[in-house]
């Protein structure tokens, strides 16, 4: 699905009128910051269960959806400035949704240095789903900075309710990279998940027969 | 296809440094997202083995 998308975005999406080819860079940008926030929203929502019915797995999940995001929030943040600097004329501006964009890209980091930097299992787990569901509160600051803050960065360009205001040679696949990168975020959460469920578990009966 | 020449494609209207930097960040960062849970997979089979051989009695 990301190998079409990419095609497709590179070799037969047409130059915008404004932008040219620079356009294509949204075929990365626009589906990573989506993610960036949904992949934040699944962690804090990881967080919430952890903290109401102590679910272990929830935790693994805040845990291991950290790090991704991260990633996810720093590559929509470097081809923002990328797209940025052709288009805007500049790399960075401290307009709203940039720097609230850069606070999430800091709360995924903060959770992150919060549970290396303590000691107890448990505790450790408690502060960063703590932390994670506080973070929520950036994320309609995100969604709304583009309206509240009219400066540089544009409007939305996708919305569920609306028909999308760019032709659909356009869009097509960018939703095609959207739900690419949405499998490739499962895929690559599953693979940490398991893998820490083996470190958390390693006494039990079916690890050891699973290293055996 | 919307590019009559490979040269073209590469230069992407004059924007080609812009655009293939972020797509090659892309590659990067996505790369790293597949290789470093298959790694640490692999790590942490072998921590566990050591740890449950030293556990062992």
């Amino acid at each position: 699905m990301l190998v079409a998308g990419v095609v497709w975005a590179l070799g037969f999406v047409p130059p915008d009128y404004q932008q040219g080819h620079t356009v294509r860079i949204m075929y990365i940008h626009v589906p990573s910051a989506i993610l960036a926030q949904s992949s934040y929203m699944m962690m804090a929502a990881a967080g919430v269960v952890y903290l109401v019915w102590r679910i272990k797995l929830a935790d693994i999940a805040v845990q291991c959806a950290a790090p991704i995001g991260t990633g996810l929030t720093f590559l929509a943040l470097i081809t923002g400035t990328i797209w940025g600097k052709p288009t805007w004329g500049t790399w960075w501006v401290w307009d709203a949704r940039l720097t609230s964009t850069l606070v999430l890209f800091f709360l995924f980091v903060g959770v992150m240095a919060l549970r290396s930097a303590m000691s107890g299992k448990a505790s450790a787990a408690r502060a960063t789903a703590m932390l994670a569901l506080v973070g929520v509160v950036n994320l309609p600051i995100i969604k709304y900075s583009v309206d509240w803050w009219f400066t540089l960065h544009q409007p939305s360009s996708f919305s569920l309710i609306e028909k999308p205001s760019m032709p659909p040679e356009m869009w097509v696949p960018l939703l095609v990279m959207v739900l690419g990168f949405y499998l490739f975020f499962f895929c690559v959460w599953m693979l940490r998940i398991r893998t820490e469920i083996l470190n958390r578990e390693y006494r039990s009966q079916w690890v050891r027969e699973l290293v055996r | 296809m919307m590019f009559e020449s490979l040269s073209a494609f590469l230069d992407m209207g004059g924007h080609g440094p812009f655009v293939w930097s972020a797509y090659g960040i892309a590659l990067i960062v996505f790369g790293y997202n597949v290789v470093a849970p298959i790694r640490h997979r692999k790590s942490m089979l072998r921590e566990v083995r050591q740890r449950l051989d030293r556990e062992a009695p």
